[in-house]
């Protein structure tokens, strides 16, 4: 026998009732204004990086993209995703682990120390390791007399980079570890799995889409983060000069179809970011969908 | 002792003590110590540098950087901007959560991934490209430009960038209360007679409306600490169209790093005030709603 599942069934109910209760000329209205509103404030502005990036031909959008300060400015970011989304993602999962499966004091301090960065404007969050490593503090001075440079230099970049997106992976398995009991895991214990057997046949697959998404919007951010990777970075052509950047960089020397050449770059890295948004929400709907299968089967 | 004396025994103590029970899961020793070492050295440490640098100036330096004219028309720009911004991201992020939970047309699925898009985009793609189209070359810039209103280059410019990066949190917010009202109440004001306008303006509104308030408290803060988009467009003339991170950025240029703490502070002291009462919202509305677990999500992006 089969039966719909309750969210399509409510899906189509939510439908006609919205079919039935404007009248056709309202709907209609308000829908062209909606569309009327992503064009100018979202679509537009996508369609001009594009334009613009290819205004002066395929040969100067080529050119600009294969520039050694483009090639070195990729390298930069590059460096600065390996080091910060490895980290954050260890991070993420041993937050999530510690707060979701375990009951201590303070829990609610460390999940509002998790949000930290997203209060504070990003001008902030780099001012914040300029103070800690500036040439004036006293730790700065000491790592300088080692000849460590940290601010204005690529380290800095990467700790700037590292603060402004640790929270994305913990935040997105938070809630994803919440709504899953620890039974599962308790079985698997019961039953004899090591903790890492535990880890990898129970727990792994059960957070992976929403791992798989926080990983993806933390190394987007890495990838695309301007204000505090702009107060550390020292704006050094072609050392210490992240992709965002050096759009920034290029677009002041006026030398636009250049910046929006570089520009779609980034805008790519935002486009596979919404698409990794929709492949995980639609696994996760599918994986609803099938637990919700197998327990009406149980039932009958 | 018989075996129900015990059986009552342990059960009474599971009842009073639930949590009291050892916790089998492994590794919270692990989880917990790095969580709390990585905190550490990546946010308490840093922070508490402005407070160490905040205390070793005096009172009167610090006074009058923060109520330099300057500073002040920084702060106004940044607050009237934001509040203006949350203010039209309520109306349309409004109008587009219902529509996309109303209605059903072609392109719908497109519309929803699109909203996220101001999330996605790096802030600098952003602040070039509404540069590009408000601009006064742009394709919408020019026009407005011919009837002698300027957007970029001005302060309406700022505000154009901060509807552009608050815009998804409240659509994202309001979307799944939308979704999870119930048809009923609906259909029992239609049955007392109160039209369509009635029903949202007395049933629909009031339901959504700490959701509502969320989602503008949210837009409102991340347009405020926006950086990135807006000094592009803005053109950053001090006094006129120079916004508070902005003036932060000027003064760590010029080393003036006690000056930058000093608006720092204020700034902070601003967002948290926000978050807080964000807080305390969610905490009334967790009760009673089902969508807390997207509001994770959401704030997520908060920076982008």
């Amino acid at each position: 026998m089969t039966t719909l599942p309750s969210t399509t069934a409510r899906t189509i109910r939510t439908a006609s009732i919205g079919g039935a209760s404007e009248p056709f000329w309202l709907r209609a209205t308000l829908i062209a204004i909606s569309l009327g509103f992503i064009f100018i404030v979202l679509l537009l502005p996508l369609y001009v990086v594009f334009q613009t990036a290819f205004r002066d031909g395929v040969r100067t959008y080529w050119n600009a993209l294969t520039d050694t300060d483009t090639a070195s400015a990729i390298q930069v970011t590059l460096l600065a995703v390996a080091i910060a989304v490895p980290l954050n993602m260890i991070f993420g999962f041993a937050a999530a682990w510690s707060i979701t499966r375990f009951e201590f004091r303070g829990k609610r301090f460390i999940v509002s120390l998790i949000d930290v960065p997203f209060a504070v404007s990003p001008v902030i969050s780099g001012m914040i390791f300029i103070l800690m490593f500036g040439a004036d503090s006293v730790l700065g001075a000491w790592l300088s007399t080692y000849g460590i440079k940290v601010v204005f230099a690529l380290p800095g970049i990467v700790i700037a980079t590292t603060f402004v997106t640790f929270p994305f992976v913990a935040r997105e398995l938070i809630p994803v570890m919440q709504t899953q009991s620890a039974e599962q895991e308790l079985a698997a214990l019961t039953l004899g799995a090591s903790p890492w057997r535990m880890f990898q046949l129970v727990t792994l697959p059960n957070i992976k889409w929403g791992l798989f998404y926080g990983t993806t919007l933390c190394a987007a951010r890495a990838v695309g983060e301007f204000g505090a990777v702009s107060v550390v970075s020292g704006h050094i052509r072609g050392e210490t000069n992240t992709l965002p950047l050096h759009v920034e960089v290029v677009y002041n020397e006026y030398h636009f179809s250049a910046a929006f050449a570089v520009a779609t770059l980034l805008v790519a890295v935002a486009l596979i970011t919404l698409g990794a948004k929709s492949v995980a929400e639609w696994m996760e709907t599918n994986k609803t969908l099938e637990q919700k299968k197998w327990a009406m089967e149980e039932v009958q | 002792m018989t075996m129900e004396h015990f059986a009552a025994l342990t059960g009474a103590q599971a009842e009073t003590a639930p949590r009291k029970a050892k916790n089998p899961l492994p590794g919270f020793g692990l989880s917990i110590g790095y969580t709390l070492t990585y905190l550490g050295i990546l946010v308490l440490v840093p922070l508490s540098t402005i407070v160490f640098k905040t205390a070793a100036m005096p009172w009167r330096e610090f006074w009058a950087t923060i109520s330099a004219s300057r500073a002040i028309a920084a702060y106004g720009l940044s607050f009237v901007g934001a509040l203006s911004a949350g203010a039209i991201n309520c109306i349309f992020g409004t109008l587009l959560a219902w529509v996309l939970v109303r209605y059903r047309f072609l392109g719908r699925k497109l519309l929803d991934a699109l909203i996220d898009l101001p999330f996605a985009v790096p802030t600098a793609v952003a602040g070039i490209a509404l540069t590009a189209v408000w601009g006064p070359h742009g394709p919408i810039g020019e026009p407005l430009n011919n009837m002698g209103v300027q957007v970029a280059y001005a302060r309406l410019g700022v505000l154009v960038a901060m509807v552009f990066v608050g815009l998804p949190f409240v659509v994202r917010t309001v979307q799944p209360v939308l979704d999870g009202l119930s048809a009923d109440v609906e259909e029992a004001a239609a049955t007392l007679g109160a039209g369509r306008v009635r029903t949202f303006f007395a049933v629909i509104l009031p339901h959504m409306a700490p959701a509502l308030f969320t989602g503008f408290a949210l837009s409102f803060a991340r347009a405020l600490g926006e950086y990135g988009s807006i000094v592009f467009i803005s053109g950053n003339m001090p006094g006129r169209t120079e916004i508070t991170p902005l003036l932060i950025m000027t003064k760590l240029e010029q080393f003036d790093y006690r000056g930058a703490t000093a608006l720092a502070v204020v700034m902070l002291l601003a967002s948290f005030a926000v978050l807080f009462m964000v807080n305390s919202i969610q905490w009334k509305r967790k009760s009673h709603s089902k969508s807390f677990a997207t509001v994770p999500r959401v704030r997520s992006f908060l920076k982008g």
